[in-house]
């Protein structure tokens, strides 16, 4: 055996469209140990609570990752209603669960061509992108914005989706879902993809709960960790949700997972709309939070976010915490790169869906 | 006369970022906006670079990276920063470790604004940039052509008179 050599990996590298440091220590291809270093992302969002006010930070909060942006916001007002014991109308809920789905469509979507971009399949990296921007019409139709929502705030939403929109989204996604059937055929039974991908960065169950992994990449492993099916908020528990999960834990079934839950989503959305409750889509919110503590959860594209505030009866916030779904899996990363060949890194890597923004705040 | 002689090629780079511009800037690389058409190609290579779009307000972990590619692109190059938070530091502006705005840690050429910015936004920014870089290789064009001149002018005579006194010994 030869002598190690150790290959820096980013922070600016062609297949990341985010900077993450890894010192890669190669015994030939192989790799035997992955040493990553973080920090190029970091702003320190979390210290900002105490110079915005706490109605404000919904805002900031949109901002620790524009890919998962919705989420984040409702994360904080979640937490920050929980804080302040306000009761959000029904309406309001099945809206942030529309577009959270919304959001967790285009992400997916822009994982798959992402991923497809690291095995060098160019074209369906095209192809999924050419996807996604329809599910990001639908957005800006509704919204405004096509990453950055800001329809979210403390006490309920800003906007409404009308009956006549509500109609054209479920028929959009109808046409939409034809349309991913043939992205998933094409990814499911396409010899390349399965040769690079199946028995890849294998994660075992045990390892996976061990190491506390969450979302798609727990899921794929076979550990049924969804906070959508939890008492989370949201029009989850009245839509009856079932997490998707796969037994394989490599990055073909990461790659299965992630596309199942496409369907899925297309079809928590239908479902919101047709039982889309009437009412108001706000309450308004009065006073400070109290000098207490919440802490709740949302289950991000990326897997369950960790949301933790402390008010102190001020309009600033005395302390927000963040956990994202990034850093819980950066642990199982570099587990899955140990012993793995040096081409596929890049593959490895991306199936975990890295969103550094997110992990550094 | 134009001075663009080849399509130009950009790399990209998230400078401590909230991540919603650079989805933009790949958003504009696929086929609804499809820069590609133009010949526009993203590179991972700054030596094979001639834009550097870049986003985010730049945090001290970050500082010398962006230098780096900065100074490995070779001569002429633009810097188009994308994004409220590159141009003036936006919503991070107040960070504790941000230095606040890309033009703080490199020249800047073109400023993109909105948060996010729109696909449409970024590409005009870089038909911006395309004019900047004409600029930019025009002077480069013209000191090269002045150095041509002087080559003919002074130097080749003065090595051709020398030549002569030589021969003359
Ligand atoms: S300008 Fe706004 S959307 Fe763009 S990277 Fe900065 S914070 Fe994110």
């Amino acid at each position: 055996m030869g002598k190690s050599t150790v290959v820096p990996f980013g922070p600016q590298h062609p297949v990341l469209p985010e900077p993450i440091h890894l010192d890669l220590e190669l015994q030939d291809e192989k790799v035997v140990k992955a040493i990553p270093s973080i920090g190029y992302i970091h702003r320190g969002l979390e210290k900002l609570v105490e110079k915005r006010g706490f109605q404000e930070y919904v805002y900031i909060a949109e901002r620790v990752c524009g890919i998962c942006s919705f989420g984040h916001g409702w994360g904080y007002s979640k937490a920050i209603e929980g804080l302040m014991e306000i009761e959000v109308p029904r309406r309001a809920e099945y809206l942030r669960t529309i577009w959270h789905e919304l959001s967790r469509l285009h992400s997916h979507l822009l994982w798959v061509g992402l991923g497809a971009d690291a095995l060098g399949f160019e074209s369906l990296f095209m192809h999924a992108w050419r996807l996604r921007e329809t599910i990001l019409d639908m957005i800006e139709q509704t919204t405004g914005g096509r990453v950055i929502f800001s329809v979210c705030k403390v006490g309920g939403v800003r906007r409404d989706i009308s009956d006549h929109d509500l109609k054209e989204i479920v028929s959009r996604l109808e046409k939409l879902k034809k349309e991913i059937d043939g992205l998933t055929a094409l990814i499911l039974n396409d010899e390349t993809i399965h040769a690079r991908l199946k028995g890849v960065g294998t994660v075992s169950f045990e390892d996976a709960k061990a190491l506390g992994c969450v979302g798609p990449t727990a899921r794929a492993s076979g550990v049924p960790l969804d906070y959508r099916c939890g008492d989370e908020g949201g029009a989850y528990k009245e839509l009856g949700f079932k997490p998707v999960t796969d037994t394989a834990g490599d990055c073909f079934a990461r790659c299965k997972v992630r596309l199942l839950e496409l369907y899925q989503a297309i079809d928590l959305i239908k479902g919101c709309v047709e039982n889309m409750p009437a009412g108001e889509i706000a309450v308004p919110v009065k006073g400070f939070p109290p000098a207490a503590e919440y802490f709740t959860r949302v289950e991000q594209p990326r897997g369950e976010a960790v949301y933790y505030v402390k008010g102190n009866k001020t309009k600033n916030l005395e302390r927000f915490r963040l956990r994202t779904p990034t850093n819980a899996n950066l642990a199982v990363l570099v587990k899955m790169l140990q012993g793995c060949d040096l081409a596929d890194v890049p593959n490895i890597i991306l199936t975990i869906d890295p969103c550094i923004s997110c992990c550094e705040r | 006369m134009s001075y663009i002689k080849k399509s130009p090629w950009l790399v990209h780079y998230d400078g401590s970022s909230c991540n919603g511009c650079d989805i933009e800037v790949l958003a504009c690389l696929t086929p609804l906006y499809d820069v590609e058409r133009f010949g526009i190609v993203n590179t991972g290579n700054p030596k094979h670079a001639d834009i550097f779009l870049v986003t985010g307000g730049v945090n001290a972990q970050n500082l010398p990276v962006v230098k780096q590619i900065y100074e490995q692109m070779p001569e002429p190059k633009v810097v188009i920063a994308v994004g409220a938070c590159a141009c003036t530091g936006g919503v991070f502006h107040d960070c504790y470790n941000m230095i606040g705005g890309m033009d703080k840690a490199i020249p800047v050429d073109v400023y993109v604004p909105g948060c996010a910015a729109r696909p449409e936004a970024i590409i005009d920014g870089v038909v911006k940039g395309l004019a900047v870089l004409e600029e930019k290789q025009k002077a480069v064009a013209v000191l090269a052509e002045r150095a041509e001149e002087e080559r003919e002018t002074v130097l080749e005579p003065t090595v051709a008179m020398h030549k002569q006194q030589e021969a003359k010994k």
